[in-house]
């Protein structure tokens, strides 16, 4: 009957880590992709929306195999850890970095493109390196989509179901998230429990998104919203 | 400038709006097409069957219904999951017309919930329990059995969640049985059902799991693994029945079905997979 405050702690876990990763992994990402001025740019673009589009058991057999002892890749993380990636912690930040990017990446470089180019362009003209200018300029420009990319991915892996149920193994404390609790619990014939954990997730996933929206709303404007 | 900036905007969205449309356009024509399938479809099949059935039968049921299929005309759909993610589906309105249990308490919880009917009861067969390894596994299952899962080599074991699969519960009531539940607890890995199980070892993931001997024995699987059968005084025997839900619309067909799996062509195919029959 009593909610699962492991299954909880360890969903913030994930998601928090998960988050964290693709602020910096999706900042190079997203960069890349609105000003490389490469004609395939298109093609790297669809390859990071995928996951929008493929269902989460599909990217989640996809992360079994691929870190699993029949592929390259999982015998080399065996050969380094001594177990595979499957049914653990890590294994579950790998499958939701994947499963979450394009909802990084995609306002993350939404963001970057709205900056004027003007700005980036008189930075540069002042002598700033590419680097600087990206943390002088386009950065402090781009935080309200920067904030956006990063809720929407910890929102998103807080809710992530199938990758976690591939690849989880379903090991309380390990791999059993708040989403697979619900799941077994429902099962089970268990409504009432479930329903306690879902309203909790509930409660939380809004707290959270509304905090966020909230801060996001006026400091960081620059001009006026129309 | 600023206009320029402006004019720049408008035409991005103009073609966004274009893209859109196209989308639109796509879905609906999709759409209608698959409509008028479905009515040809419906005009000329006859009625059809839905299905549902417990994991250890992914194999040897779909040989079945496809015998049927051929025999009768009659339409099977087949869906397969856990015994109790099943139950579950069908106490709230899933529009299955059969339920192939791999216990009998899922399909009696049904009847004296007044969603099967209790005449229809049948134990269609009796599952086995093995332990399976990888065709390249170095335990020695023969002379070991379940102890081989001692092995320090065994990183993970896979079973079925037993909160809601039969062989999931089989699994652990073997472990316990044999003495060795304590020590492999911490490296027991949850399938959703025991075909996912099975496919967590055949995936190299776990490095042994508990399956249905229908699985092991699969043609998909065959030399893939090597299995062990796990004595039948170890777990409750898995009596598996099948009945009718009350809510079908197809009650005759599917009285007709069963009839088909009480023959002797259903149950060679079922003792083929490794099921036994109930006396």
């Amino acid at each position: 009957m009593a909610i699962d405050w492991q299954a909880f702690w360890l969903t913030l876990q994930l998601a928090i880590t998960v988050s964290a990763v693709l602020l910096v992994l999706g900042l190079p990402i997203a960069y890349w992709i609105a000003f490389s001025p490469r004609r395939w740019k298109f093609l790297v673009e669809a390859v990071v929306a995928l996951p929008i589009v493929l269902p989460p058991t599909v990217l989640g057999f996809y992360v079994l195999v691929a870190l699993g002892p029949r592929s390259p890749l999982g015998r080399w993380w065996i050969s380094l850890t001594g177990h595979t990636l499957a049914f653990t912690f890590t294994g579950l930040v790998i499958g939701s970095i994947l499963y979450s990017l394009p909802f990084a990446v995609q306002p993350f470089a939404a963001s970057f493109a709205g900056v004027d180019r003007k700005l980036i362009a008189a930075s540069a003209t002042l002598g700033a390196s590419p680097l600087r200018t990206f943390f002088r300029v386009i950065a402090p420009l781009s935080v309200p989509g920067l904030i956006t990319g990063t809720a929407l991915s910890f929102a998103h892996t807080m809710g992530e179901f199938g990758v976690v149920l591939m690849v989880g193994g379903n090991i309380p404390g390990v791999t059993r998230t708040v989403s697979i609790d619900i799941f077994d619990r429902v099962q089970a014939s268990d409504y009432a429990a479930a329903n306690e954990t879902a309203l909790l997730l509930l409660a939380f996933s809004f707290a959270v998104l509304a905090i966020v929206y909230g801060l996001n709303r006026k400091p960081w404007l620059i001009g006026p919203v129309k | 400038m600023h206009s320029g900036v402006q004019l720049h905007r408008s035409f991005a969205s103009l073609r966004m709006t274009g893209s859109v449309w196209l989308m639109v356009a796509c879905l609906l024509l999709s759409a209608t097409l698959g409509w008028t399938q479905e009515q040809e479809k419906e005009k000329k099949s006859s009625p059809e069957l839905v299905v549902a059935a417990a994991a250890d039968l992914s194999v040897a049921l779909q040989e079945i219904a496809d015998g049927y299929q051929k025999q009768s005309g009659v339409q099977l759909k087949l869906s397969f999951g856990a015994s109790g993610a099943l139950t579950q589906q069908i106490q709230n309105g899933a529009p299955f017309d059969l339920f192939f249990s791999a216990d009998m308490d899922y399909p009696r919880q049904l009847i004296a919930a007044g969603a099967a009917d209790q005449a229809s009861l049948y134990q269609y067969a009796v599952g086995k329990l093995v332990l399976w390894v990888p065709a390249d596994s170095p335990l020695d299952l023969d002379l070991k059995g379940i102890n081989a899962l001692l092995d320090p080599s065994v990183k993970k074991i896979a079973v079925a969640n037993p909160q809601h699969a039969p062989y999931g519960r089989a699994a652990v009531a073997a472990l316990k049985h044999a003495g060795v539940y304590d020590r492999v607890a911490d490296r027991l890995v949850l399938g959703e059902n025991v075909a996912q199980a099975a496919q967590f070892v055949e995936s190299g993931n776990a490095q042994a799991g508990f399956v249905a001997l229908a699985h092991a024995v699969a043609p998909a699987m065959r030399g893939k693994g090597k299995y062990w059968e796990v004595p039948a005084d170890f777990y409750p025997p898995l009596v598996q029945g099948v009945v009718v839900l009350s809510h079908s619309q197809h009650k005759k067909e599917a009285a007709d079905f069963l009839e088909y799996i009480k023959t002797k062509d259903a149950a060679e195919l079922l003792r083929r997979y490794g099921f036994t029959l109930p006396q």
